[in-house]
């Protein structure tokens, strides 16, 4: 039930190419209620089947009013904002370490051969391994501190970017390097003017993953030790059985990845206006 | 390194004296590893200034021929020497217009031109883009992306971007190929307008006939691969041309013959274009 966010960049990019001729407000709106359509109808369908037919128990599908007010309840002692807040400390954090170092060994091995030789068998090997696995291995070396969390969240957002980048460098067509050579461009140069621009598309596309794997692997760090988090709150909430305080964590989790997503989306838009593609003219 | 202003006359000798030339190729042979031969014992020498057109039957070897000028291959025996020095692999001096445009997709018009600057020159960068976008008859069109252009404006980008590096040899493979007939004549004409303020030596690889003879001083005529000189052909016309000259027309006649020749049309159609 997220709501879409962010709002999304409309502008031509350099105002020479004139968009469609309906005024801005107009298109805006139309989109924001397109995008809603789906949530509201989902809303609508969950309080008729609770609160007006009865065809569930508050305990199976509590209402949204009740929902409402365990959002409330959960305020009032600030225990919501202190779950929210170690929640998106630990996606930042992990996600900021997972994307550096994907960032970081993406560049190497994507631009040399034998980096790639060295690295990618093994990282292709650990790539494979289930979230959860890593959970016993981490608490067993690293505690049950914010270390492990934040560990296991950057390794769920390193392979997307990881890999996204990798792909994206072995893609960088071979016409343009050769563009690099006539002008001759020493390697470096070749690196930061040629490969790096144009693997821009394929590292964003990666972070835009990545983020989403980081909320994921959050919520199996959390599940598991915590005493904070969102992740904690359902658990919480199952031992308790308060399924509203399951559904608060469940609809404020969809909101932070839609948001996280629509940020990156945004910064994608702004980085990429130059792409000849078929989302630019949309 | 700056061009500097050269007489710009029709050279009427053929393959000449080798002193001072632009550009001179001394029994170039090429062969792909274990493959076949692509070009045979190529002599020629371009003076500076000179426009030299080389045509010749589909995959003869002149776009090879262009790519070893370039430093972009470096795999072949004899000799090849720009500007008196002997090629060591690509260089700011020797620029190069590809058949697509290769504009870097990430940059505006503008800075696909700057990319071509030498980076000694980067504190005149904006000058020399201003300049270069109204040689280029672009200079509406300096914050427009790649995508934004039609391929004419795109091969006109390319080509501001091949002059920025100042160069003193312009090698052109095809480069007005994929555009449309009344954007070529265009073209063409913008290139010999560049050529006359500049001086530059220019060697162009065409499929075109008409082209070849409209721009060149010579045009030199390859046999099918293995690639051998078959023919050259001056043109000693004064510029500017008229396209309808039947001076040319009459050139025409006989470079479509010598092509026909080189073809060896007996055994396989020539794919040139008439």
């Amino acid at each position: 039930m997220s709501a879409p966010l962010p709002p999304e960049l409309t502008a031509p990019p350099c105002g020479a190419v004139p968009s469609a001729r309906t005024p801005w407000l107009q298109r805006r709106a139309a989109r924001w209620s397109l995008a809603l359509a789906v949530p509201a109808l989902l809303f609508a369908l969950w309080w008729l089947t609770t609160d007006v037919w009865h065809l569930f128990l508050a305990n199976q599908l509590p209402p949204p009013r009740h929902v409402w007010a365990a959002l409330h309840e959960l305020s009032a002692d600030g225990d919501f904002t202190r779950h929210l807040l170690a929640s998106l400390r630990r996606v930042a954090f992990g996600f900021a370490l997972g994307g550096v170092a994907a960032i970081a060994v993406g560049l190497v091995v994507g631009l040399s051969r034998t980096a790639e030789r060295l690295l990618d068998p093994t990282l292709q090997a650990l790539r494979n391994v289930p979230s959860l696995a890593w959970v016993p291995f981490l608490l067993l070396w690293l505690g049950i501190d914010e270390t492990p969390k934040i560990t296991l969240i950057a390794i769920g957002s390193f392979f997307p970017v990881y890999l996204n980048l990798v792909s994206g460098i072995r893609q960088v067509d071979r016409k343009l390097v050769e563009v690099g050579h006539i002008f001759g461009l020493g390697r470096l140069a070749l690196v930061r003017r040629i490969f790096l621009p144009a693997a821009t598309p394929f590292a964003l596309a990666g972070l835009r993953i990545g983020v989403g794997q980081a909320w994921l692997f959050l919520v199996a760090a959390e599940l598991i030790a915590s005493t904070r988090g969102l992740g904690f709150m359902l658990i919480d909430g199952q031992n308790n059985l308060r399924p509203d305080i399951m559904l608060v964590g469940i609809l404020t989790l969809a909101l932070l990845g839609k948001t996280t997503d629509g940020l990156l989306r945004l910064a994608e838009r702004r980085l990429l206006v130059w792409a000849d593609t078929f989302e630019a003219k949309a | 390194m700056p061009v500097a202003e050269v007489s710009v006359q029709p050279i009427t000798a053929t393959g000449a004296a080798s002193l001072g030339s632009a550009i001179e190729l001394r029994g170039v042979s090429k062969r792909f590893p274990a493959g076949p031969v692509i070009l045979d014992g190529v002599d020629l020498s371009v003076r500076p200034g000179e426009i030299v057109s080389l045509v010749g039957p589909s995959g003869c070897g002149k776009s090879t021929l262009l790519r070893l000028l370039a430093g972009l291959d470096r795999e072949h025996t004899g000799t090849i020497a720009v500007g008196g020095t002997a090629i060591a692999g690509p260089s700011r001096s020797v620029g190069f217009m590809f058949q697509e445009p290769r504009l870097l997709p990430w940059l505006t018009v503008a800075q696909n031109i700057a990319f071509g600057i030498a980076p000694e020159r980067r504190a005149d960068s904006a000058a020399i883009v201003r300049r270069l976008l109204d040689q280029v008859h672009l200079d509406g069109s300096a914050k427009l992306y790649p995508r934004q252009l039609s391929g004419g404006m795109q091969q006109r980008v390319a080509l501001a971007r091949a002059l920025a590096a100042e160069p003193s040899v312009l090698l052109l493979d095809e480069p007005f190929s994929a555009l449309d007939a009344f954007t070529r004549i265009h073209l063409q004409d913008l290139v010999l307008e560049l050529w006359q303020r500049t001086g530059l030596t220019m060697v162009l690889v065409t499929h075109e006939v008409d082209e070849a003879l409209y721009l060149s001083d010579r045009v030199v005529v390859f046999s099918e691969r293995p690639a051998r000189i078959a023919e050259v052909i001056d043109v000693k016309l004064a510029r500017p041309r008229d396209r309808r000259d039947p001076a040319l027309l009459e050139l025409r006649g006989h470079l479509l013959e010598q092509l026909r020749l080189a073809g060896r049309w007996d055994r396989r159609k020539p794919e040139y274009e008439i």
